[in-house]
């Protein structure tokens, strides 16, 4: 059993950093790429002024955040779905929501820390101080694990669908509410209390996405 | 060799108001196959799904409006191709079989055997996609032949196979079956596989099974 988690969990990590159904396509660069090109254009939007930027620019790194995390939605489940391999682990007795579970870990291996690690370049650009991207590393810290077991989850639900991938992004948006506003609430407020409510909202997720998940799989069948 | 063996009792599948099969009773024990006849639509492939237990089977009807639904026990593992090869059509077929090995336990040494005995060896480094139907086909008779479960469901095996693909498959199964193990088998193209019970599920479909419901019906 271990054994089989491990050889999928490689396989959907290297699926997702390698991008697209057959390879090709941008993997985990395009969600990284995505998220600094909205941090970049929000100054052309909003114009140059420094310290309107550096107020809001933590709520847009979140929003930048929410949408680069909305991109591989349509490939995290649906082609496996297609091409069989859901019945062939029902056949080796791997449950589905153990799939779906390392599914979530490996989402947010191939986007949460490479978003992170972007958020420094972001938050340069949009002119925040040390503390609030300190506010901010950490909220993506807190809220980025939630906002992959809300990804996975959806497009499990949304993977027998026709038109599923549109419909999942337009999904996870309001679903991802909470943990924007204590995400992006608690820089606002400054304290860790934000923070904390962020984190219980991304354990909650996390803990039913396996679930949901995998129901969703076997009802789609 | 995997224990093996099925008994399947009072199948049922509905699509919608139809009756694709009613009441069906199954067994199998080591050695035994079955081919499944039957015209289009006739419920091969969904018998073949209910049996894998990847779908419910439906409920009976039973006459005084109860319902009951059917059981499945099989004996062993269970192991099944059909025309979804669940192999990542991006990787090179060496590297898309070896995930599959992995889970299996298969030995290095036991792949390799079972890709030269499939003819699959030289396209090893073809990417998944770029493969013909019947090479498709072999690669996903490499996937069954690694997973060594006593009981094989087989939905048209044959589809793409040439005539040497087609006599493999025969001398596969008979030595499944010479080694303890069980098969069911769909096929629209003549299959030798002797001494095997035919399940014709035209016979077993909307006729016959659309008077039990509408018996059924309260």
């Amino acid at each position: 059993m271990t054994r089989a988690l491990l050889a999928i969990l490689w396989r959907d990590i290297m699926r997702l950093l390698r991008g697209g159904k057959g390879g090709a396509g941008g993997g985990a660069v395009l969600p990284v790429l995505f998220f600094l090109a909205v941090a970049m254009i929000f100054p052309f939007a909003v114009g140059p002024d420094a310290r309107l930027l550096a107020r809001v620019g933590g709520g847009v790194i979140w929003v930048a955040a929410l949408l680069a995390a909305i991109l591989p939605l349509d490939r995290l489940v649906a082609p496996d779905l297609e091409m069989g391999f859901f019945d062939q682990w029902r056949l080796r007795g791997i449950a589905e929501e153990w799939v779906i579970a390392v599914r979530m870990v490996a989402h947010w291996l191939s986007f949460g820390p490479a978003l992170m690690l972007a958020t420094l370049p972001a938050g340069a650009l949009l002119g925040l101080d040390g503390h609030m991207l300190k506010m901010v590393e950490l909220g993506l810290g807190a809220g980025t694990p939630g906002l992959a077991a809300l990804g996975v989850m959806v497009a499990a639900v949304t993977a027998g669908l026709r038109g599923g991938a549109a419909l999942a992004g337009l999904l996870v948006i309001p679903l991802a509410v909470p943990i924007l506003i204590f995400g992006a609430g608690a820089l606002a407020s400054g304290g860790t209390a934000g923070l904390a409510l962020c984190a219980a909202a991304s354990l909650v997720l996390v803990a039913l996405a396996p679930f949901a998940g995998g129901a969703a799989v076997r009802g789609a069948r | 060799m995997q224990a093996s063996g099925l008994t399947a009792w009072e199948l049922c599948c509905r699509r919608g108001d139809r009756w694709l099969f009613h009441g069906l009773d199954l067994a199998l024990v080591p050695g035994d196959a079955m081919h499944l006849v039957g015209a289009n639509g006739a419920g091969k492939s969904s018998l073949m799904r209910i049996l894998a237990g990847l779908t419910p089977p439906s409920p009976m009807l039973l006459p005084e409006g109860a319902a009951r639904v059917g059981t499945i026990t099989w004996q062993g593992r269970v192991a099944m191709i059909d025309e979804r090869l669940s192999l990542d059509p991006g990787q090179p077929l060496g590297k898309a079989l070896d995930f599959w090995a992995r889970i299996d336990g298969v030995s290095p040494q036991a792949a390799e055997a079972h890709a030269a005995l499939l003819g699959i060896t030289s396209l090893m480094d073809v990417p998944v996609a770029y493969l013909s139907t019947g090479q498709k086909k072999r690669a996903g008779l490499a996937r069954l032949l690694g997973q060594n479960a006593g009981n094989w469901l087989l939905d048209e095996p044959l589809n793409g196979l040439d005539v040497a693909g087609v006599a493999l498959i025969e001398a596969l199964i008979a030595e499944h079956r010479a080694a303890g193990g069980t098969a069911i088998v769909t096929s629209h193209q003549p299959l030798r596989m002797p001494d095997t019970s035919v399940v014709n599920l035209s016979h077993a479909g909307p006729k016959g099974a659309r008077q039990i419901a509408d018996e059924g019906r309260p």
